[in-house]
């Protein structure tokens, strides 16, 4: 029974050990600037781009140590990721909140503290705005109103009157924030410039369920020449819809054909921008190391800083009928945002 | 009657050994972090009690696992009980007005509820409690989508008084500026630990829990004894519903919301720290203590991967799948051991 007793023993020094060899790695810099980093998951391609954007703008040649942790999308790992990070007593802790809800006691951790949280992309709900410093995310808003604008001077462009374009539109997963800020977006256009929306339904934001509407949507109306579908996956299903009921998608509306338009600017939605079955896709931009370092440089130089920031977002075309439109933000800030003819070059160059 | 009390004794230094391995274990790699990781904070008295912190919720929920699995059962529905605690409680407080301790009444209800429900049907009716739990999950889980599917915070100002309240040590840590942070524990942790005690004394100095472990051991053998299994059981699910509600209280009280996609896979944690705390599947051996240090092994563990910090955060449940071979290892060695013995 003894020699069992020590064999135990020894199997758990040797765990104990396994984590010893990854020490030696570690090393103490002087002004090194230490940043907690918890992430939601791993579940998508955008998800994993704004993951590498961190880790490369974080990296120890500029400066900086990650400490990364990944949730799994599940809040109570972030909870103890933050604990830990507070305990490490990291400068900076980069929250991307997997829920929206439940981070009160945590954040009070952290601002007891006296540590720094910036918020990533979604937003967290909390009773108290001063237990987060800041915010970086997209604006789905503008997106939408871009989108919207795109789709107006477009049709001017090629002199269709708006009363002929019929319109429906594939929402988001209902109550997300993307869904919410590109349908607002939409509406606004409908509202304004006088278009025929003939329907919206969700489509989850999933290839299958955009199919799935896309072609019960084509059987109620036949009068159907633009898709306006609130992410990529939802656009290659309804491609797919309207090629199977024998339709084409492309942009010369007048000759029958359906004109997508998408978001998100994933590689596979953009090299359907450049075969031409998706016209204009607008980006949802994961990539928000850069912003999140400006931010951390500026609270460092002891500036303030803004409580919410909007990363930049392009749009793409497949050709260069409008060249650029006008918008207006979330903070209510008019810009003239540029559109870009899509190439092969562009989609090789793209981090994601 | 000899050979009887002899078997008896043999699974008792079982459950002693791996309790020791267990405990031994998680101190060392305890230690080993302290060593390694002493300037990420490891060395530092909150960073041990944040295991409690984070994990009170779960270590109640592995000692109401505990007890079923020292039956031979098991249940897989405390996660989405956990699930719908948190959202009722969320719901009941924000849209409907509830005050807090009516909510926290209702939580307990619900656990008991379920207790009752499935502990009837594995007991009385002699279901596979697999089966009954896996339906208990299902209708858990569905139920909490029926409640709402949004995502609800919570405001109640008596709740989160409650939340945010801290007991203060008179020791702690200095930080980098130089100020003084004492250490703290919040309530649910002061919970957990009374629970874990008062559920390890009664499995081992009450009748109830020694009758648990009779019936676990071999079922046949304690029906012959006279005892009243069925009725035993049915209290041992009783109680562990009772848990896995209170579990999700203060599962509540370190999110403070209710939302479907909570806690899902807890069970699974539970399960996994009752095995590594020396709870048998097959039943009749474990404690509470066992799985209170199987939640801070757990804990342990991913503490560790995050404080490394650049590995990836699955090489905890890596970790974890390769402890739990070690642990199912050392325990087949050991139930063959004794049984060679026996002859």
């Amino acid at each position: 029974m003894k020699k069992k007793i020590l064999a135990a023993f020894m199997a758990a020094a040797m765990v104990a050990g396994m984590s010893a060899i990854n020490v030696a790695a570690e090393e103490e810099g002087g002004d090194v600037i230490t940043v907690g980093f918890s992430q939601v998951g791993a579940e998508s391609d955008w998800r994993t781009a704004n993951t590498e954007s961190m880790q490369t703008t974080f990296s120890e040649e500029n400066g900086y140590e990650l400490i990364f942790s990944d949730a799994q999308q599940k809040q109570e790992n972030q909870l103890t990721a933050v604990r830990n990070f507070i305990q490490q007593e990291v400068d900076y802790i980069l929250l991307a909140p997997v829920t929206e809800t439940g981070w009160d006691t945590v954040l009070q951790e952290a601002k007891d503290a006296e540590i720094p949280v910036i918020i990533v992309d979604r937003m967290v709900d909390v009773s108290d705005d001063s237990l987060y410093t800041t915010w970086i995310g997209t604006d789905s808003l503008l997106e939408g109103r871009k989108a919207a604008e795109w789709l107006n001077a477009y049709a001017t462009a090629k002199e269709i009157a708006p009363e002929d374009l019929h319109i429906v539109d594939i929402q988001g997963t209902i109550g997300s924030t993307a869904q919410i800020g590109r349908t607002q977006g939409l509406e606004e256009g409908v509202e304004k410039y006088g278009w025929d929306l003939l329907e919206q339904q969700s489509g989850e934001f999933t290839q299958a369920k955009g199919q799935e509407v896309m072609e019960s949507m084509l059987k109620k109306y036949d009068n159907i020449n633009v898709v306006y579908c609130e992410n990529d996956n939802e656009a290659f299903g309804a491609i797919d819809a309207i090629e199977a009921a024998g339709k084409t998608v492309g942009t010369d509306i007048a000759a029958g054909e359906i004109l997508v338009i998408s978001f998100d600017t994933t590689n596979a939605g953009l090299t359907n921008v450049l075969e031409g079955k998706i016209a204009c896709d607008v980006e949802c931009n994961p990539l928000h190391g850069p912003r999140a370092e400006a931010l951390i440089q500026a609270l460092e130089a002891g500036e303030e800083v803004e409580k919410l920031n909007y990363v930049d977002e392009e749009i793409f075309a497949f050709d260069d009928t409008v060249a650029s439109v006008t918008a207006v933000n979330s903070l209510d800030e008019e810009g003239e945002y540029a559109v870009t003819p899509i190439t092969q070059e562009i989609i090789d160059g793209r981090a994601y | 009657m000899k050979a009887k009390s002899n078997v008896q004794k043999k699974k008792m230094t079982n459950t002693g050994l791996l309790l020791v391995i267990t405990i031994a274990l998680f101190f060392i790699m305890y230690a080993a972090g302290m060593v390694v990781f002493a300037d990420k904070g490891f060395a530092k008295p909150q960073m041990f009690l944040n295991l409690f912190v984070s994990n009170a919720g779960l270590l109640v929920i592995s000692c109401g696992l505990t007890i079923v699995m020292i039956t031979g059962g098991i249940d897989i529905s405390v996660g989405s009980v956990t699930a719908l605690v948190c959202m009722v409680m969320a719901n009941l407080m924000e849209n409907h007005g509830v005050s807090a301790y009516v909510a926290v009444l209702i939580a307990l209800v619900i656990g008991l509820l379920f207790g009752i429900v499935q502990g009837f049907l594995v007991s009385y009716m002699g279901i596979q409690p697999f089966i009954v739990t896996l339906a208990g999950m299902f209708f858990g889980r569905g139920m909490t989508a029926i409640v709402s599917t949004d995502m609800i915070s919570i405001k109640n100002e008596v709740f989160l008084k409650w939340a945010n309240f801290r007991f203060y040590m008179p020791f702690g840590s200095t930080n980098k500026k130089g100020t003084f942070i004492p250490a703290y524990i919040p309530p649910t942790v002061v919970i957990a630990v009374i629970v874990v005690i008062l559920i390890a004394v009664l499995l081992k100095y009450r009748k109830f829990g020694r009758k648990l472990y009779a019936i676990g051991g071999n079922r046949q053998s304690a029906l012959m004894m006279g005892l009243d299994v069925k009725k035993t059981m049915f209290k041992a699910y009783i109680l562990d519903g009772f848990l896995a509600g209170l579990g999700g209280f203060l599962f509540c009280l370190n999110s403070c919301a209710g939302f479907v996609e909570q806690a899902k896979g807890l069970e699974m944690d539970a399960i996994s720290s009752a095995v590594i705390g020396g709870t048998l599947l097959s039943g009749g051996v474990g404690t509470p203590i066992g799985s209170m240090f199987g939640v801070l092994i757990n804990g342990t563990i991913s503490s560790l991967i995050t404080a490394q910090g650049t590995l990836s955060s699955w090489w905890s449940r890596i970790v974890l799948s390769l402890l739990l071979c070690f642990f199912i290892v050392i325990q087949s060695v050991l139930a063959s051991a004794s049984a060679k013995r026996k002859k």
